[in-house]
């Protein structure tokens, strides 16, 4: 039985190694620890691909790869279309007997390589239905060519391709609902996690292995050299996230939401905004009321996750 | 057995991946390459094959997930023309650097804009450079040989690179035509097992494949795929060989017409060559003009030595392109010309078929004509013509 | 700085085997180093979980040494230590025989 048990998986091989050259404090590889960790347990083994991006050029530099898994890397909008590749070539040489062990696929991409560049390719790979998980480390723009603005890059944030001027205060659009995309793609596995609750996202990982079909897990990573915030408060930023309901952690299951996590008292926007440095001009008197703007959002959009679970759960009933 | 049978160019190709059986076959459809695929996604749902057929969103996933495919240690196969091997063009230098043996036929057609379904070889053309092993096919017996035998040519431990098999739209992937087929067996046995020492699917041995090479690195990897490229002739040459000895047509890098005492030689590509074959024939009869015909059967790698050896003794040579290379003239045109460097033959280019106008036997004889009066008049002016193109 | 590989014995398509970076020392990045208190340590493993480059050793359970040939110094252990274990110093205010991590 996979089990997510610190304990038990401390005898277990470590399958990034160290010595890669991810910035210190970075939330992505402390992401494909735990990931790795809790999907290749018993006789699964993980096979992965990987899209252009910090964790692929950091984690595999020639002649050497921190990856004690197979990993390809083919380019940075294609880890879906590459992996659903693998996995048709898999379904066709077990069929012809060639290959007996249990394999689980990984597509991996940043934020920009599956909200923006890669969203065709994962949404082909996903209506097609070929059984793998895509994990998305989401850290909120292009932070492998130095912090441009993507479709997941929040509204009000700093990037290098929407900052924060005299006249303008970041980003000005609210960002992609990625993972209701994927959801609206009726596939039987998504959920979006976090690495500071790692029980929460190795569960999450092992339901994703089990699943027959496609799943999808976002995973919110923290990068401080991007949201500038001191390296040793990566997992402090992302229990935040949580706490301020700024990110959620849900899972939909056959269609069903779930929510993971519940903060007893939401703490407000305002305490997230202020914990990085990306956010520091909101609090310029001129730009003062977008952050009753973020924090509507945010409400709004918490509050109908909470629907749709509740939704769900009478439905169900 | 050896069977004779009637099928398009499309028809011929499906046929022959069937025969291949491939692992894995990714496809999106694109005119004029779609009755391929519909041929070939009925052998799945018959299961004549035990291929797995993916069937992708885009001609870019469809390339991307033949490499995951082939990495993977699948056969891995797909198919396009046009605007989707232009959308394939980041992945096209991915599969010939990762050496994915990869076989795709491509059936030419002119690239947009305006948009146009018919055929040139723009298309094929700009993905000269990619690093893949190019096959130009005369008629649909060359577009279903040709195939068989890529698998061969691209798999070799020598070469390990994916081929293009080229073949005229509409015009061949249209036209129905009387061919001879190998049987499924002798195909088998001369294409073998697909076998990779590196696979993502082997769990035992974790591999990376493709890692971020830098300045240290990635030149030493081009060098090795140049390398590769510069020992295909030889390995296109002796699959050429083997696959005549199997079928009783044999294939070169060339296909020489008539060319042994020729004083006029026009080169080109494709299915117009059959069409200028003819024209040599009825000019030789009919007027006594000693014409010839080089077909560039493989295109990456360019033969260059073997082009210069079979026109170094005519007096002119006409060079056919279904493609320009805007502000240079035609492309075939250039390598010819730097092929010939130093010999004294004059060179002419003709630029012809854009967007699938039709090149007829007389347009034919008149190319031939127009390099007898260059020849004559000594003045081989102007280098770059066009021919069937209105004023 | 280790010696280039020969064209030839460089895998044509950039193949290389896993987890070969766990050769490099990347501890050389660090300008903080985590002091580890053993006594103090609970073995709850949240360090060893929450690292983001693989340098806290642990097995059956336990929490053994950080490993500083791939510790840059980050400071999440420290930070989410629940017992206040670890504590990251100035790399060049500890004598090199007391790193223990």
């Amino acid at each position: 039985m996979a089990t997510t048990s610190l304990k038990q998986l401390s005898d277990m091989p470590e399958l990034l190694s160290g010595g890669h050259a991810a910035c210190p404090g970075c939330a992505g590889p402390i992401v494909i620890r735990q990931i790795l960790l809790a999907a290749q347990q018993d006789d699964v083994y993980v096979v992965s691909s990987i899209a252009t991006g910090c964790m692929e050029v950091s984690t595999t530099v020639y002649p050497n790869s921190a990856w004690r898994v197979p990993l390809v890397h083919n380019a940075f909008e294609n880890s879906a279309a590459t992996i659903s590749g693998a996995e048709a070539a898999y379904r066709s040489l077990k069929r012809q007997g060639k290959i007996d062990k249990k394999v689980a696929f990984f597509a991996w991409g940043g934020d920009g390589g599956t909200y923006d560049i890669g969203l065709q390719s994962l949404s082909g790979a996903l209506e097609r239905g070929h059984n793998f998980t895509y994990v998305c480390y989401d850290n909120e723009a292009y932070m492998n060519t130095g912090i441009q603005r993507s479709g997941a890059t929040p509204k009000g944030a700093f990037t290098t391709t929407a900052p924060a001027g005299k006249v303008s205060p970041g980003k000005g659009q609210t960002k992609k609902d990625l993972t209701a995309i994927v959801a609206a793609h009726g596939i039987p596995y998504v959920a979006q996690a976090s690495p500071h609750r790692p029980r929460d996202l190795m569960k999450k990982v092992q339901k994703a292995v089990a699943t027959e079909g496609p799943a999808f897990l976002n995973v919110l990573s923290p990068c401080p050299r991007g949201w500038r915030h001191p390296p040793e408060q990566t997992i402090e930023i992302a229990k935040l996230a949580c706490e301020t309901c700024v990110w959620q952690l849900f899972e939909i299951e056959d269609g069903k939401t779930t929510v993971n996590y519940k903060p007893k008292e939401r703490k407000p926007v305002r305490d997230w905004l202020e914990s990085q440095g990306r956010f520091r001009h909101l609090f310029a008197p001129r730009n003062e009321h977008l952050i009753e703007e973020i924090q509507a959002d945010v409400d709004r959009k918490w509050e109908r996750l909470l629907a749709l679970e509740a939704m769900d759960k009478a439905q169900a009933d | 057995m050896a069977e004779r049978m009637a099928l398009t160019g499309n028809d011929s190709v499906a046929y022959a991946l069937k025969q291949i059986n491939p692992d894995v076959v990714a496809a999106y459809p694109i005119t004029p390459q779609t009755e391929m695929m519909h041929k070939f996604a009925a052998y799945v749902a018959d299961g004549e094959v035990v291929t797995e057929f993916v069937p992708v969103e885009s001609e870019h996933s469809a390339m991307s997930a033949v490499v995951g495919a082939s990495l993977a240690g699948a056969r891995a196969c797909t198919a396009t023309s046009s605007q989707g091997l232009a959308l394939m063009w980041e992945i096209l230098y991915i599969t010939a650097s990762y050496r994915c043996p990869v076989v795709m036929p491509v059936v030419n057609r002119a690239l947009s804009g305006p948009i146009n379904i018919h055929c040139d070889h723009s298309d094929t053309m700009g993905a000269r450079d990619a690093g893949w092993i190019h096959l130009y096919s005369e008629n649909c017996q060359e577009a279903y040989d040709n195939t068989i035998q890529a698998v061969r040519i691209a798999e070799h431990p020598d070469v390990r690179l994916p081929v293009m098999v080229c073949l005229d739209g509409f015009i061949l992937s249209h036209t129905l035509e009387a061919l001879e087929t190998n049987d499924d067996e002798a195909v088998r046995n001369f294409i073998g097992e697909y076998e990779v020492a590196d696979s993502l699917l082997n769990v035992e041995q974790a591999r990376t494949f493709g890692a971020f090479s830098l300045q240290n690195y990635y030149f030493e990897f081009k060098k090795q795929q140049a390398d590769a490229m510069e020992r295909a002739p030889v390995v296109v040459e002796q699959i050429g060989r083997e696959y005549g000895e199997l079928s009783g047509r044999h294939y070169g890098l060339l296909d020489a017409y008539r060319c042994e005492d020729a004083e006029l030689v026009l080169v080109g590509l494709g299915s117009t060559m059959g069409t200028v074959k003819q024209a040599a024939d009825d000019l030789r009869e009919a007027e006594g003009i000693k014409c010839g015909v080089l077909k560039v059967r493989c295109f990456r790698p360019l033969p260059g030595e073997q082009i210069r050896q079979a026109v170094k003794g005519a007096a002119i040579v006409g060079v056919m392109d279904r493609a320009v290379s805007f502000g240079l003239g035609g492309p075939l045109f250039h390598e010819v010309r730097s092929a010939c460097y130093g010999e004294t033959v004059g060179m002419l280019n003709f630029i012809y078929g854009l967007g699938g106008r039709d090149l007829s036997l007389t347009d034919a004889k008149d190319t031939f004509r127009a390099l007898l009066q260059a020849a004559d008049s000594g003045e081989p002016e102007p280098t770059v013509r066009y021919i069937g193109l209105r004023e | 700085m280790a010696e280039l590989l020969k064209k030839d014995q460089m895998k044509p398509g950039a193949i290389v085997e896993g987890g070969t970076m766990a050769k490099l020392n990347t501890g050389v990045w660090r300008t903080y180093v985590p002091m580890t208190d053993l006594e103090k340590c609970t073995n709850c493993l949240m360090c060893w979980i929450f690292c983001p480059d693989s340098a806290i050793k642990v097995s059956g359970g336990e929490r053994h040494e950080t490993d500083l040939q791939y510790c840059k110094g980050c400071g999440i252990c420290a930070a989410e230590c629940p017992v206040d274990a670890i504590e990251m110093k100035l790399e060049s205010d500890v004598p090199p025989d007391d790193k223990k991590g």
